[in-house]
């Protein structure tokens, strides 16, 4: 008898959590505080939409408005999107490229809880002195003058997160470079494989530089450096090429995921292969490789000059190209398709004309010239949030109610799942369309308020309604989960019947070897291909055998306890406390005391022995 | 190949740091993390790069004014060689010799504490002599940030390495933890190619103004 079948206390549980190193599980760590954090967003969101609701509201006031933006916009970024992409990309892709685990299970366990440290001491200013104010995006010349410690809430949050996401990109570059089944060519890998390979790739090169801004900002701010003291000679220029040459692949890092997640959905649910799946990937990489060339055109009224605004300005437009590419293969797949509309297809269908928005207003703003105009007007939210909203968010949704079958065995209510699509999809379109047309009226961003009779009146009033059609959409969201979960109706390996991917092979939650028998993959689509030749799975590749698992560990957590204790003492040494050093060593000697203990300890795993999965039912390769 | 193995000469294999599963990715995911590490300190560069020589005022010392060769001459010679005695480490590694490889590896160790201490040395150096602290200036920011990570990554790299010596005194080699000597050795690498553009970047373009 395997031991993971059997039912636990609560308390076994929470140890189980907090010491896991599989992957399945962290996914679902991943899924919960993402999706907490996503709500957290989502609160700050209605929020604002609240306070502008009416002209000269008082909600909340103009310091609390800059604090909730600042807050809603990180907090989205870095804590929602990110961490929730990470969840499928735990759960999904070491299923999709038929692996037992990822090449690096205590990593992974380390990446979490240090995304989830650095989350929560973040969220934690608003208890301690208030949040950080200066924008998401921080900028240095605001960021360094910015009073109390919401921006060192900011700095050394996302530090610790910024590690761990780091960590999690280097996993699963690694996992899907040697951990690919018997057969599961480059070209053969399905294009959420693909989408999370190219997102870690940029990860990998991305988040270095945000890792240098924020300790160059955390030295000024805290140990008296003057890298952004312009009297002392700093440059506040600096901050703003570090943050940017981080944050626009960190744009392509959210999207070229969900591009990967519709793509999925789109060939499943038209029950055909994938349009142009080489020009796909060759899209996909394409988008990786420009996604580093173009972060200046964040920066177009910084006075770059014109040559530098012209070259960033071409380059950006070329990303348009195989963004393009992208688009006419989905239509195509649907093209000729057999279309099943499933609420996951829903949402795919929503993406497309929403995308596509996104896309043209993106255009028109990395236009240098017509940027002046645009710039810091509602008309760049309404961008971001059409490409945000309108890409990555409609793709976790749909990921949500696709995967969750494979991820927790229970399958989401499609009615339901259809009403919070209408909701959330009407909602969207009427918060921010009209906000193009707010910022083209002169409308500026991150104002706390506006006078009457300015011709805002009633497109914020509109505005604000959306926001309330998507919150509706959302709270239908969570009824859904809780009745599908108190239903508890278990399904099999393909519950949506057209599964085409490897992850479909097998049961509805995996058993946590994830395959008896590594599946021989005889081309793309490699279920579909054996379903077609009328066989019920995968061939085996190999003789059934001893399982190689790795053993659970409670360092992950301990290592990111450190740094998060270490952050405090950090932090408040400034306020010259005399505990303040104490606690910042304190938490690093956790932290490296932790990483000694991991190094000097033999951690072999341990196997899973043949006869225990010959008893094993239901769980074939 | 397993990595709880017992092996002999004979049955060592070509590449132990890449013989198992585990090993291979290790071996991948420490490139990948290089690769990083690149990006990490070419950011630090840029920042330095724009920010050298911007001082507060006349009376602060620019770079021509405080660095001299000979000291991080015999830093570098230092280094360079350390990264030497851990590819004969690796030598030896290879082929089995345990003793060997502690050995060279200690004299690793000791070149790179030699390097640690004319650090401490210069900078102490700099802060007495020309005033020239963490928070005098952006230059002199941007000067210790690179150097100090540079600095940081040494001492972290001894601590790796002498804890990977003594926790492995006694056991000798086999497929467990040769691929960590191997990881720690190319991390011991990358510092010294680092260190090489340091040299280049800060101290010899430093000098001629």
């Amino acid at each position: 008898m395997s031991t993971y079948a059997q039912k636990k206390g609560f308390g076994a549980t929470v140890w189980d959590y907090l010491t896991t190193v599989d992957h399945k599980k962290i996914a679902i760590l991943y899924l919960i505080a993402g999706g907490l954090f996503f709500l957290i967003g989502g609160l700050e969101a209605v929020f604002i939409r609240i306070q502008l609701a009416v002209p000269n509201n008082d909600f909340v006031s103009a310091g609390a408005f800059n604090e909730i933006i600042t807050m809603h916009g990180t907090t989205m970024i870095f804590l929602a999107a990110m961490p929730l992409l990470f969840a499928f990309m735990n759960a999904v892709m070491p299923l999709q490229i038929g692996a037992r685990d990822v090449a690096f299970p205590f990593v992974n366990a380390l990446g979490f809880w240090l995304f989830f440290f650095g989350g929560i001491f973040l969220n934690l200013s608003w208890f301690l002195g208030g949040a950080p104010d200066a924008g998401w995006t921080s900028y240095a010349s605001l960021a360094i003058h910015s009073k109390g410690h919401g921006v060192d809430f900011y700095v050394l949050g996302l530090q610790i997160s910024g590690f761990g996401t780091l960590m999690g990109g280097i996993n699963f570059l690694v996992t899907i470079i040697n951990m690919r089944a018997p057969g599961m060519t480059y070209m053969r890998m399905p294009l959420f494989t693909w989408s999370t390979f190219v997102a870690s790739a940029m990860i990998l090169f991305a988040f270095p530089p945000l890792t240098v801004g924020l300790t160059l900002m955390m030295f000024d701010r805290l140990f008296g450096a003057n890298f952004f003291e312009v009297a002392m000679g700093g440059n506040t220029i600096i901050w703003e090429h570090l943050f940017w040459v981080f944050g626009h692949p960190e744009v392509y890092i959210l999207i070229l995921p969900a591009f990967g997640i519709f793509s999925e959905i789109f060939s499943t649910f038209s029950r055909k292969r994938l349009f142009g799946y080489s020009s796909m990937v060759f899209a996909t990489v394409l988008i990786g490789f420009l996604g580093f060339m173009v972060w200046a055109h964040h920066m177009f009224t910084t006075g770059l000059g014109p040559v530098a605004n012209a070259i960033f300005a071409v380059a950006t437009m070329a990303i348009g190209v195989p963004t393009g590419i992208k688009i006419f293969n989905w239509l195509f797949t649907m093209w000729g398709g057999s279309v099943k509309f499933t609420t996951p297809m829903y949402y795919a269908f929503g993406f497309i004309p929403s995308f596509v928005c996104g896309g043209v207003t993106g255009v028109m703003v990395a236009t240098a010239a017509a940027d002046y105009q645009y710039h810091d007007t509602y008309f760049v939210v309404a961008h971001f949030h059409y490409v945000i909203v309108g890409g990555v968010v409609l793709a976790l949704l749909a990921g949500t109610h696709y995967w969750w079958p494979k991820m927790f065995g229970t399958m989401l209510n499609e009615t339901l799942g259809k009403i919070t699509f209408w909701l959330f999809f009407i909602g969207f379109h009427l918060t921010f369309f009209i906000q193009h047309f707010l910022g083209l009226w002169g409308m500026p961003r991150r104002v706390f308020t506006f006078l009457p009779g300015q011709g805002f009146d009633a497109a914020n009033m509109v505005s604000s309604v959306g926001a309330a059609f998507m919150s509706a959409g959302v709270i239908l969201l969570l009824l859904n989960i809780v009745v599908t979960q108190v239903k508890n109706v278990k399904v099999g390996n393909d519950p949506w019947e057209d599964g085409r991917t490897l992850e479909w092979a097998i049961p509805s939650p995996p058993p946590f070897y994830n395959f008896k028998q590594l599946p021989l993959v005889r081309g793309l689509d490699a279920l579909w291909l054996e379903k077609m030749e009328g066989k019920k799975g995968m061939t085996p590749a190999e003789p059934l055998g001893d399982i190689h698992m790795p053993n659970a560990s409670f360092i992950p957590f301990m290592i990111s306890l450190g740094l998060f204790i270490a952050a405090f003492g950090a932090m408040y040494h400034v306020n010259d406390k005399p505990w303040a050093i104490p606690v910042l060593i304190l938490g690093l000697a956790v932290t490296f005391g932790s990483m000694l203990v991991r190094s000097l300890k033999d951690d072999h795993g341990f196997h899973i022995h043949k006869e225990e999965l010959q008893d094993e039912k239901g769980a074939e390769a | 190949m397993q990595a709880e193995e017992k092996l002999t000469y004979e049955t060592w294999p070509a590449s132990p740091e890449k013989s198992t599963l585990e090993a291979k990715n290790k071996f991948l995911g420490f490139w990948l993390f290089l690769g990083g590490e690149t990006v990490l300190f070419a950011s630090l560069f840029a920042t330095y790069l724009s920010l050298k020589d911007k001082v507060p005022d006349s009376t602060h010392h620019l770079a021509k004014d405080i660095f001299s060769v000979p000291l991080t001459l015999v830093a570098t010679m230092l280094l360079l060689t350390s990264s030497l005695t851990s590819v004969y480490a690796m030598y030896h590694m290879k082929n089995f010799a345990f003793k060997k490889m502690m050995i060279w590896l200690g004299i690793t160790v000791l070149l790179g504490f030699g390097f640690l201490g004319l650090e401490i040395y210069e900078f102490n150096h700099y802060v007495h002599e020309y005033g020239h602290t963490f928070t005098s200036s952006a230059f002199a920011s941007a000067f210790y940030t690179l150097v100090g990570f540079h600095g940081a990554h040494v001492c972290f790299g001894l601590g790796w390495i002498l804890a990977l010596m003594i926790r492995n005194y006694k056991r000798g080699l086999n497929l467990y933890n040769a691929p960590k000597f191997y990881v720690a050795s190319l991390y011991w690498h990358f510092i010294d190619v680092v260190w090489v553009f340091i040299f280049t970047v800060v101290y010899l373009m430093g000098m001629v103004g």
